[in-house]
């Protein structure tokens, strides 16, 4: 839906929205973030079909459909896709395309750093991804818990693991200093913090805990690489290295990463449910706040994924305590989203839908988080499927069902076209029972005994009956999504055009153009509510009552008068040459035991890096066009 | 306007039928008996699975416990699945009246009332669950540092070894007349009624002890070690209680299993004692053929404790491997995978990673490290040879 108008009168001409080239090039936050989205939608597939050979081969008892080496590999992968490739990146694709249209801004803060991360992000993935192919994919679990990762040199596929998670944390780290950034610094007049739309807080908040967490996972991923590759001998047990010391940087990394896969979520259908209650958020700042309480004490609970490793009862008893704190402001956002409801006018499109499941099945997920804050039982449940149910309930019921909504709901602003309602319903109940079919009897499985990350198990164990339901519910999950994708395409196509508004909604997106033009707005807003855009078109009557304004109630809305016209910055070429430069530097890594290739590989990535990176400097913010 | 009045009697299952129920119109006996027919049908859906969550029959469930540290776990499994039973209800009850009650119903044009929050009932449901902790925190505490409790009195001490991918056991109370402790593999014995004091370590990576039915599961860690508590119900004596590794440790981690044999207490010293026995080097027939090939391949990582008609008792071998002195008396092989029988073990031999995953040509025996049995192309009558000999040695 390229815009192809030219605003002379706005003193500016959009640069050129056809061909590979310009989305080679672009900058702009909104195809930034569709490039996110697609990319997230193929990798989602990718490790669907990982997960549906996984609940294949656990059908039956004894599987034999893929050997336990294939089995390793791709468990490992299915994680890594599901968390690094697809929750992590649609997270992404919404944070770009609608901060800056929430808080009333043109574009981010630093446009150019925005592709460079996109397009690292995506080399990672695909040097992560091509390891199939090449030497093997990783094997050693998403955790990637050393010795194990250290321990066989001989093939690179956990030099894969060390460096692909690397850069995509590079690329992360990149994506949320530009979101602190343009929140901070890029919201429109009179949008103060208080009246930023929940889902751009959550963002704030999830892009902390990724510039905080990141570093720490980075220094345990390099000492993976330097035990792996130059002798280190960081967590060489015999050598006086520490195995456990890994097992504390991934998690200080990892459940603060949890976090950051839920929040945004959190704000999606924060945004959703008063649009279709037609009420405000109840305890907007109750929200907010238990965002910000969440976001740290996530800091502070890590240790509860390692209860069984050996700790003291006194730390375990302290993380376990830390970890049932977190139960309180996560419950309160629960509670605030019912008060949202409560007394509401509620209509139940599909956006709707996928919020109210999202919240049922969160609740699912989080009173499950809570049995493990119970250290004892924790022990019974830990590597356990009772482990997987919980974590799928939490980043599948809750993150995708929340992920889904925001696609329902957000596809007018992206598309100008409405996604069709009877696919839609068709796509929620398929995909909430073939969920719950899934995830409900891997409780049962874990607490009768069945271990995680196992290829196959033997008959007479009782858990053939609880494995097929699983694995046919799975089925279920991929059919659902075969009517989301084809909702995606065929209401792209023929979808019934949307207008601005089609919701009735009430933050700053809605009042631009479906899609927006390239500078979003063609004048800059003048905020001066929470859900300001509601107050444009509502007034409130003695009852406390929406009531529609006229015409010539609600009269012109207060804009910023600009003297000079719209300044965008220019499409760039850099971004996309220093990420490539970077991945190339990845790649060498990799291989860098495996002989004088491997040299040869670093100096191109050095010299196409050198090459960006100097290019991207030189080049000025804004060219002229013609 | 058509008001139908939501029955709060109706179950929090009862969303995923919601689309229908608002459609049901009053009267309408027959949508409303599909209804209630379909609430009953997800309501005992859920009942089972709350069923199944309680307790168990099975061999390896932490819901079947039979030991008096699973038991406290369980116990505590009970209380936290009620509470967190009844919180499910009632706030996926209120949820589910949010959605019945407040839909927007045909006609029912009137915006609702722009409520912007509560103080008091959001401090109130903020403290609400704190107190709900408050009383799981207390039972999880006691519970936890009763776990972690030294053993005390008159108990057994087991020295467990994490292999990838197998269990070796040592008992250091338990030494043969050169100081030798009792070493199996695999298969470990404990008397019932009597705590075992399990203290672990591995000599690769990481792998974990997990006997549901007996206890919460305990990493084992190379470089450290941890310890972890068992104490078998007496009446249990003669059970056999299946276990797995629980931490992921590489290519046949879902392999990696053992079996614990609960003994009556005289079972047990008995079992003790014949495990410290030498096992005989045959004279004659298949066995002593088995016992030329057991010297030229086996030991390279196998040991064993063996006498020679004349009495010489010698320990022969190298301690990689499973130790094989009483392997006949083993009722698996390949760390719990199949049944002890001939033909197994023979399949075993002739190939062994067509049994079990395992990576032997990463071997490197001189660094001892040692990822897998490999095949070393015996002949139909060495295998067959070799099986007569350990089967004999009980």
């Amino acid at each position: 839906m390229a815009l192809t108008t030219t605003n002379d009168d706005l003193g500016y001409t959009p640069p050129s929205t056809k061909g590979l080239w310009s989305w080679i090039t672009t900058i702009d936050h909104k195809r930034i973030g569709i490039m996110y989205a697609v990319s997230s939608l193929v990798f989602f597939i990718v490790g669907g079909l990982e997960a549906l050979l996984i609940r294949t081969q656990l059908a039956t008892a004894n599987g034999t459909l893929v050997s336990a080496d294939a089995y390793n590999q791709l468990f490992t992968m299915h994680g890594l896709t599901m968390v690094f490739a697809v929750v992590m990146p649609i997270a992404a694709a919404f944070q770009n395309y609608f901060i800056p249209l929430m808080i009333g801004a043109r574009d981010v803060a630093f446009p150019r750093l925005n592709a460079f991360a996109y397009w690292l992000f995506l080399f990672s993935v695909l040097l992560l991804t091509s390891s199939f192919f090449l030497g093997g994919s990783p094997d050693g679990a998403w955790v990637g818990y050393a010795p194990l990762s250290t321990q066989i040199q001989e093939y690179v596929r956990m030099d894969y693991y060390s460096i692909g998670a690397q850069l995509l944390g590079f690329a992360s780290l990149a994506g949320s200093i530009n979101f602190v950034a343009t929140i901070f610094t890029m919201r429109a007049p009179g949008m103060t913090l208080m009246r930023m739309p929940v889902f751009v807080w959550m963002s704030v908040v999830s892009s902390f805990l990724l510039i905080f967490s990141l570093p720490v996972i980075g220094v345990g991923l390099w000492q993976i690489f330097i035990d792996r590759n130059l002798g280190g001998l960081f967590y060489e047990a015999q050598a006086a290295g520490d195995p456990l010391l890994w097992q504390h940087l991934f998690w200080i990394f990892g459940h603060p990463e949890v976090y950051v896969l839920i929040l945004p979520a959190f704000g999606i259908v924060s945004e959703i449910l008063p649009v279709f209650s037609r009420k405000p958020l109840f305890g907007y700042s109750f929200v907010v706040f238990s965002g910000i309480a969440i976001g740290f004490l996530g800091f502070g609970v890590w240790a509860h994924h390692m209860f069984t490793a050996g700790m003291g009862p006194v730390a375990e008893a302290g993380f376990g305590l830390a970890t049932m704190l977190i139960a309180i402001p996560t419950g309160v956002k629960i509670f605030n989203w019912i008060g949202t409801m409560w007394g509401g006018r509620l209509t139940f499109s599909t956006p709707m839908l996928f919020t109210v499941g999202f919240i049922a099945m969160f609740l699912i997920g989080g009173i499950s988080g809570v049995t493990h804050a119970v250290v004892p039982a924790n022990t019974q449940q830990h590597d356990s499927y009772y482990v997987v149910a919980h974590f799928h309930y939490v980043l599948f019921g809750g993150a995708v069902f929340g992920y889904v909504a925001g696609a329902y709901y957000w596809f007018p602003k992206w598309t100008g076209r409405m996604m069709n309602e009877t696919i839609g319903k068709w796509n929620f109940w398929i995909m909430f029972i073939g969920f719950n079919l899934t995830f409900a009897p891997q409780h049962i499985l874990g607490l009768d005994g069945m271990p995680r990350r196992t290829y196959r198990y033997a008959d007479g164990m009782g858990w053939d009956v609880w494995n097929l339901m699983s694995t046919i519910g799975a089925f279920l999950i991929a059919l659902s999504f075969l009517f989301f994708i084809y909702n995606l395409i065929a209401s792209y196509r023929n979808g019934k055009v949307a207008g601005n508004d089609p919701w009735d909604g009430r933050t700053l997106e809605w009042t631009t153009t479906s899609p927006p033009p390239v500078y979003n707005f063609e004048e800059i807003p003048v905020v001066h509510h929470l859900d300001d855009f509601w107050y444009r078109k509502y007034g409130v009557d003695e009852e406390g009552r929406s009531v529609k304004l006229t015409p010539e109630q609600a009269g012109k809305p207060d804009v910023v008068i600009e003297e000079h016209g719209i300044h965008m910055p220019s499409p760039s070429f850099y971004p996309i040459v220093s990420a490539a430069g970077i991945a190339i530097l990845g790649a060498a890594l990799v291989f860098i035991s495996s002989g004088p290739i491997g040299f040869g590989v670093l100096a191109v990535g050095a010299v196409v890096t050198l090459w960006g990176l100097v290019g991207w400097a030189a080049e000025p913010a804004t060219r002229e066009a013609h | 306007m058509q008001q139908t009045t939501p029955s709060l009697t109706i179950p929090p299952t009862s969303v995923a039928v919601l689309g229908n129920y608002v459609n049901t119109t009053a009267g309408n006996d027959d949508a409303r008996r599909r209804l209630l027919l379909r609430i009953a049908l997800i309501a005992t859906v859920f009942f089972a699975l709350f069923l199944a969550s309680c307790s168990s029959d099975l061999p390896q469930s932490s819901l079947n416990p039979r030991s008096a540290e699973a038991e406290s776990i369980d116990k505590l499994w009970d209380f936290i699945l009620i509470l967190g039973t009844v919180v499910f209800a009632i706030v996926a009850g209120a949820l589910a009246y949010a959605i019945i009650r407040f839909r927007k119903r045909p006609g029912n044009e009137a915006e609702p009332k722009q409520v912007h929050g509560n103080t008091k009932l959001e401090i109130g449901w903020t403290l609400i669950p704190v107190v709900l902790l408050v009383i799981i925190a207390v039972p999880t505490l006691t519970t936890l540092f009763d776990l972690r409790s030294p053993a005390e009195g008159n108990f057994v001490r087991v020295d467990v070894i994490g292999h990838q991918w197998w269990w070796e056991f040592q008992y250091p109370d338990f030494v043969d007349e050169n100081g030798r402790p009792l070493t199996t593999a695999n298969e470990m014995h404990i008397p019932a009624g009597k705590t075992a004091e399990l203290t672990m370590t591995s000599v690769d990576v990481i792998h974990s002890f997990w006997v549901p039915s007996l206890a919460g599961k305990r990493d084992v860690v190379p470089g450290r070690d941890t310890v972890m508590k068992i104490t078998p119900d007496a009446d249990i004596a003669g059970q056999m209680v299946p276990g797995q590794c629980a931490e992921y440790c590489g290519l046949a981690h879902a392999d990696m299993r053992f079996r614990v044999f609960v003994d009556s207490e005289t079972d047990f010293e008995t079992w003790a004692a014949g495990q410290l026995e030498a096992a005989p080097i045959p004279a004659s027939g298949d066995a002593a053929a088995g016992y030329e090939t057991f010297t030229q391949f086996c030991t390279t990582c196998h040991q064993a404790k063996v006498v020679a008609t004349d009495g010489t008792v010698e320990v022969i071998g190298a301690a990689l491997g499973p130790d094989l002195t009483h392997f006949g008396g083993r009722t698996s092989i390949a760390a719990g995978l199949e049944e002890n029988t001939a033909e197994h073990l023979a399949a075993w031999i002739d190939d062994p990673s067509s049994v079990k995953p395992m990576s032997p040509e990463l071997n490197d025996i001189e660094a001892g490290r040692i990822m897998g049995m490999p095949a070393y192309g015996l002949d139909e009558q060495q295998i067959q040879e070799l099986v007569a000999l350990l089967e004999t040695w009980k």
